[in-house]
């Protein structure tokens, strides 16, 4: 995908890309939250107009206690690389994705993260959903609206049925399933498109 | 481009700040948007700031792009920024105005946008 076009008196940036068009007005975020190795990365890849990016993000005190190893106590902080991109859609509005690890030792940075989200798409695999489940209590309990769409690797079981799935995960109704391949910028942009839908569908949220 | 692999940071994290942990003002979100304010840098200014300013040069950024780019923790961009919001050398917007945080119509304008993707 190419860089969004600058204008002609923009002087030619040495980072092309990275730098906001001046039409961008609305910047909106959703999560892409999932287990390590799910495919979060690979999915903003396949989408984002940037190569994405990513910050090194220190984990809180109450992580050092789940991340000790028998006798380094001195380790007392670790980081985890948070990656993001983001798509300029028609209208000024400027839509960011955050790979967001879900792990409850994450907790503060999801917070931080989460805040003024419109909702999570959240990754699952289908040769490990309980790996998932962490993420889901974590996106559930943010209260963020959230769809989830199951990662299609080549060598994942296909036997389930969106029901079993759905068992599998305690998914509630209204929750959409959607498969995808994160290599694929078509078929993210569907899954994308399906929690929008869903954040569009649902009641309007409360104030929080 | 997003810096030097492998290598130091251009400014260590803790140095970045002159040893403040917290910014001047209400916290500023990950997708603040900072943009330089044209007034004339005064001299003096601490190195992670005159970085920070160079790096909102080439045009608009938000605090977490800053900080990919620099890298930097969010925590410490967001102090600096502050600094320079104080000094009134950057500007800095909210994500999305107030008033349209909980708009359908952004939400919708979202939609739509995906949509026009799919047709490219």
């Amino acid at each position: 995908m190419a860089s969004a076009p600058s204008s002609s008196t923009r002087p030619t940036a040495s980072r092309p890309g990275i730098h906001l068009p001046d039409t961008a007005r609305d910047l909106v975020k959703i999560l892409v939250a999932g287990p390590f190795g799910v495919g979060k990365t690979t999915l903003i890849d396949s989408v984002s107009e940037i190569r994405p990016l990513h910050t090194e993000e220190r984990l809180t005190e109450a992580s050092a206690q789940v991340d000790d190893l028998d006798g380094v106590r001195e380790k007392t902080s670790t980081t985890v690389a948070i990656d993001f991109g983001r798509i300029s859609l028609p209208g000024g509005v400027v839509l960011y994705m955050f790979g967001t690890p879900g792990q409850e030792r994450f907790r503060a940075l999801w917070d931080d993260i989460a805040y003024g989200a419109l909702g999570a798409l959240v990754l699952v695999d289908s040769r490990r959903l309980d790996a998932s489940f962490d993420v889901l209590g974590l996106v559930e309990e943010s209260g963020l609206p959230y769809a989830v769409a199951l990662n299609t690797f080549p060598d994942a079981p296909r036997h389930h049925t969106p029901e079993q799935l759905r068992a599998a995960l305690d998914l509630e109704p209204g929750t959409p399933l959607v498969t995808c391949d994160a290599r694929e910028a078509g078929s993210c942009v569907d899954a994308l498109l399906a929690l929008v839908q869903h954040l569009i569908d649902r009641r309007p949220p409360e104030r929080r | 481009m997003t810096g030097r692999r492998g290598g130091r940071r251009l400014v260590p994290a803790y140095l970045s700040t002159n040893g403040t942990a917290r910014p001047s003002r209400p916290q500023l979100e990950r997708l603040s948007l900072l943009t330089t304010s044209g007034t004339p840098v005064p001299p003096g200014l601490p190195a992670a700031q005159l970085a920070l300013l160079d790096a909102l040069r080439e045009g608009s950024l938000t605090v977490v792009e800053a900080a990919a780019l620099l890298e930097l923790p969010v925590s410490a961009v967001r102090v600096l920024a502050g600094d320079l919001l104080d000094q009134d050398l950057v500007l800095a917007r909210a994500p999305v105005p107030v008033a349209e945080r909980f708009d359908p119509d952004l939400l919708k304008r979202v939609a739509d946008g995906l949509r026009a993707l799919k047709q490219h």
